[in-house]
């Protein structure tokens, strides 16, 4: 069996977007997980934020490394060129892809093994280089293609289905894109897909790199009792200190809030966020105490999620590089090369 | 006094040895003799002998003095000139009987006259620059330039040549200018004032180097890439190719800014290791960009499941491995040609690569486009092994030349136009063609181009398997391409009229070779050459595999890995290649070559 055909027939009376596609034209092939696997409502997630966004869907590069996770970006915009790159290196090629074509909305899946482990190197690196990117990592704390190994976000004290206790430390993704100077950090939860997609919306409009952790549960390895990256336990300790509303751009913003109480940011390509406090000391624009709030929630046991983080004037790779408009790929060649004249004046040096 | 030496004229055939201490401002004097040689119109050959260090340690520099025009090192050092107490004893070992060795004398130095066979000359370089120059650094820095004006004197330099250099090197420091010339000057007066010059060894003009220039190899690949049209180039620095990452980036800066807005047309990344580095531009090659990255041994193995990423999702790339001494970390600044086999199957599986390797700076440049457009027209990896000898020592190389008419070769690489005009959905990895090469699409084209790029099993639609039938589809394709490969790359060049001996060799090799293939015919030796350009080789390497009874196969490894990858890859019978290795780190000489083949031969060695 290579992979199971879907059927693609679309209701006729499903909305479409400007471009004149419904949701169904941003799926792709079957998923091939366990069944209520999170990752695949991440999957989901992520179709709707497309359409939602009106992306032309080859306009959008998928990038994974290995892993379930990594996965899914067969599951999502067929009309994309993918990359499942090896195991936790996608964020080189990623970077790559970028540096040719500034154009492309790129879009990330990556796991906690990929991420985290084998992969932290890459992962930290590409957050310092600042890729327009959306880069997602489906937490679930354990290894599932190899069948249940703890993964290096599992907490301390996490059982194992086999009845191991984690001891070591986790590492939190979150703290970590802080640390590293992400210009976006949000955590989200596969299955608060109502938080998720405007959240996926404001990252890929975000202009720079944009990391959420989406703590989605592995149904077959760790959704057991003892375990803090289980459905249950996820749903009964997050808080989220801001709520994000998107506004696609050029649209009016319709809700009515009471002044002082939103905070509208104007993202890269036009489109705004309106970020509505639920936590009223909370500032998402001070990386220090967003850092310090979301440690402060971890030892009570709670997961911060939502926006976390949000600082929309770094540079990015491309501003930082000061690179033409036009992309790399797509340069005459006559403008690439000096030609035969200009070698022998460079040859002069040579004499 | 020295020109009184009864030693017959040496004029335009001896070999100079600096010895230096690294770090102490030495190489641009040592440059600036190589140059002067070199613009009297006399062939030269210059080699940096350097240790992995920013400052301290004994560092070598050799020019040979070469009317011939040889290009490999020189057999024995003629002339000394040692600027560096520490190792006294053994640079005075090293001169040949009936030599010379210049040193400072600000201090007595007895040992140094103590070879009976080597005339020692001492001059008080430390006196006469604290006598002409202020402050510390200064007169540290103007005692090479110093001997470089005794040397002028001893061998006869051109100072109107030497002067015009110094002109050239601060035009736009006119006080630097005059110090460098007055140091020049005063070294030169010191010796003429001294000693009867010039030495039997000495330099005359000739025409022996018109339409040449002296240039590195990784600077004349970083030419190559600039001139290739590549866009994108990531790297970790590792010695000996970061010079090369350092030259393009010189180009870019001068050839690549848009003037009237600053923008860049092109993206250098350093990496955060090797892998990132190999991931970076193999991302940027999928996507159409063309991308390098510049390392060497110990970056070829980091890379290694990225590349047979790339080999086996089929994306291009272009790896130069100036290959250095190994295994490990080995020695960093010493040059050897040991990467051949971890290169030609880098990666797990079952996995070929397509390696060129270029003899000079000269084919640093053109490999380097061609590695550009076979990396695209077969869509794979392809490797330049250059090494450290061709990498960072000036050779002198005919004049670089350009073709306006060339294109970029981007290969079965379909446009917007031809993706529209298709009919049927694209697939990846099909083979209409029957040459093992597939189409393939840009992102940012069209919804029709899409398609899945993956390191896992696929089928020849680029749909994920592990249905045996597809997955053997799509490595028998592979190996097809493979073929197609070898009729592509740069073919092997012989030289011979039909001996029955044959001597194999490649890359930096070629230039100890020729002088050594001169050498045995010269002494009624019947034996031809076939110079190796790239893997896979092509027919030609066969028919003179098949064509000769006994062969040579001249490399710089240990393990015989060119010799590996002959018998591995053609019918020859491995008990007629005779190996001839060099592997000490310093590159090789024609005598190791013609003793080496003559010791064969005397074993009775049927040819």
């Amino acid at each position: 069996m290579s992979f199971l055909p879907k059927p693609k027939v679309a209701h006729p009376g499903l909305p479409l977007n400007a471009l004149g596609l419904n949701r169904r034209d941003y799926e792709g092939v079957m998923s091939t997980l366990c069944a209520g696997c999170g990752h695949d409502s991440v999957t989901a997630a992520i179709v709707q934020a497309c359409f939602e966004l009106e992306l032309p869907p080859h306009n959008v590069v998928k990038f994974s490394g290995i892993g379930c996770s990594s996965k899914t970006t067969a599951y999502f915009v067929a009309g994309a060129h993918g990359f499942n790159a090896v195991h936790g290196r996608m964020p080189s090629i990623a970077s790559g892809a970028h540096a040719a074509n500034r154009h492309l909305h790129s879009i990330g899946v990556s796991g906690d093994g990929d991420s985290l482990s084998i992969g932290l190197g890459q992962l930290a690196h590409v957050i310092r280089r600042n890729p327009r990117m959306l880069y997602l990592i489906e937490n679930n704390g354990v290894y599932g293609l190899t069948k249940g190994q703890f993964s290096a976000s599992a907490d301390v004290g996490t059982r194992s289905r086999r009845g191991d206790v984690n001891e070591q430390r986790p590492l939190d993704p979150v703290l970590l894109a802080l640390a590293l100077g992400a210009p976006f950090v949000a955590r989200g939860f596969s299955g608060d897909r109502e938080q998720l997609v405007p959240l996926l919306k404001a990252g890929l409009s975000s202009g720079g790199f944009a990391l959420i952790d989406v703590l989605s549960p592995c149904v077959t390895f760790n959704d057991h009792e003892g375990s803090t990256k289980s459905y249950a336990y996820v749903r009964e300790h997050r808080e989220a200190p801001v709520a994000l509303d998107y506004i696609a751009p050029r649209r009016a913003i319709e809700a009515s809030y009471a002044a002082g109480e939103v905070l509208p940011v104007t993202l890269h390509d036009g489109s705004r966020v309106l970020l509505r406090k639920l936590e009223p000391d909370y500032d998402p624009t001070d990386r220090t105490r967003a850092a310090a709030f979301v440690q402060e929630r971890a030892l009570a046991n709670e997961y911060v999620t939502g926006l976390i983080y949000m600082e929309p004037e770094r540079r990015d790779f491309h501003t930082r590089h000061n690179t033409a408009d036009a992309a790399l790929n797509a340069l005459p060649f006559a403008r690439l090369c000096p030609g035969a004249g200009k070698l022998a004046e460079i040859l002069r040096e040579f004499r | 006094m020295p020109g009184s030496s009864a030693a017959p004229a040496r004029v335009n055939d001896f070999t100079i040895r600096f010895a230096n201490v690294n770090g102490s401002g030495s190489a641009s004097a040592n440059s600036l003799i190589l140059k002067a040689i070199c613009r009297m119109g006399v062939p030269v050959v210059g080699k940096n002998f350097f240790p992995s260090n920013i400052q301290g340690l004994p560092a070598w520099y050799e020019i040979r003095v070469t009317r011939a025009g040889w290009r490999a090192r020189g057999a024995s050092v003629d002339l000394l000139v040692a600027m560096n107490a520490e190792t006294y004893a053994r640079d005075l070992a090293d001169v040949a009987p009936g030599g010379w060795l210049v040193y400072d004398s600000s201090w007595p130095q007895e040992l140094l006259h103590s070879r009976a066979d080597v005339q020692a000359l001492g001059v008080p370089l430390a006196e006469l620059c604290t006598e002409h120059f202020e402050g510390g650094r200064t007169r540290t820095l103007m005692k090479n330039v110093m001997y470089a004006g005794v040397l002028a004197a001893l061998v006869d330099l051109d100072p109107a040549v030497l002067r015009g250099l110094l002109d050239e090197s601060f035009a736009r420091q006119q006080r630097l200018r005059d110090t460098n010339v007055r140091a020049l000057e005063t070294g030169y007066q010191w010796a003429r004032a001294h000693w009867s010059c010039p030495l039997p060894l000495r330099v005359e003009r000739m025409e022996a180097t018109r339409g040449q220039v002296l240039i590195d190899g990784n600077t004349a690949a970083a030419l190559g890439c600039l001139y290739a049209g590549a866009t994108v180039g990531a790297w970790y620095p590792i010695t000996p190719s970061t010079s090369l990452m350092d030259a393009f980036r010189g180009f870019c800066a001068q050839y690549r800014v848009d003037p009237a807005t600053g923008r860049h047309d092109y993206v250098i990344l350093q990496a955060e290791d090797e892998l990132a580095a190999i991931g970076i531009v193999i991302g940027a090659a999928w996507n159409g960009a063309r991308a390098f990255t510049p390392t060497s041994g110990p970056g070829i193995s980091l890379m290694q499941e990225f590349l047979g990423l790339a080999y086996y999702a089929e994306v291009p790339a272009v790896i130069f491995d100036v290959q250095r001494v190994g295994p490990s970390t080995g020695m960093p600044t010493r040059t050897q040609q040991c990467d051949l086999l971890a290169c030609a199957w880098a990666s797990h599986g079952d996995t070929r690569h397509v390696l060129l390797f270029p003899d000079s700076p000269a084919e640093c440049f053109t490999m380097a486009v061609q590695a550009f457009d076979l990396a695209e027209r077969l869509q794979t990896p392809v490797f330049v092994l250059s090494d450290l000898d061709i990498g960072m020592n000036d050779w002198l190389t005919p004049e670089l030349t350009w073709d306006d008419g060339y294109r970029p070769d981007r290969g079965k690489l379909l446009s917007a136009e031809q993706v529209a005009a298709l009919t049927t959905k694209f697939h990846r990895y099909l083979d209409p063609d029957g040459d093992g090469i597939p189409y393939r699409t840009l992102p940012g084209v069209s919804p029709k181009a899409a398609y899945f790029t993956r390191g896992s099993g696929h089928n020849r639609l680029g749909a994920y398997t592990e249905d045996s039938a597809e997955y053997q589809d799509v490595m028998d394709r592979l190996a097809r391409k493979f073929r197609t490969a070898a009729t592509l790359v740069p073919p092997a060049l012989s030289d011979g009229q039909g001996a029955s001996l044959g001597l194999v060799s490649f890359g930096s090799c070629d230039a100890p070779v020729r002088e050594a293939l001169a050498e045995l015919r010269a002494g009624g030796l019947a034996i031809d050459y076939l110079r190796v350009r790239a893997f896979p080789f092509g027919t030609e390497v066969e028919e003179f595999l098949a064509a000769h009874a006994a062969l040579f196969v001249v490399e710089q490894n240990r393990d015989a890995q060119l010799r590996s990858l002959l018998t591995l890859a053609t019918a020859v019978d491995k008990r007629r290649l005779f190996s001839i290795l060099h592997y000490d780190g310093l590159p090789m000489r024609a005598r190791c070559i013609v003793d080496g083949v003559r010791a064969v031969l005397a074993e009775g060695v049927q040819a």
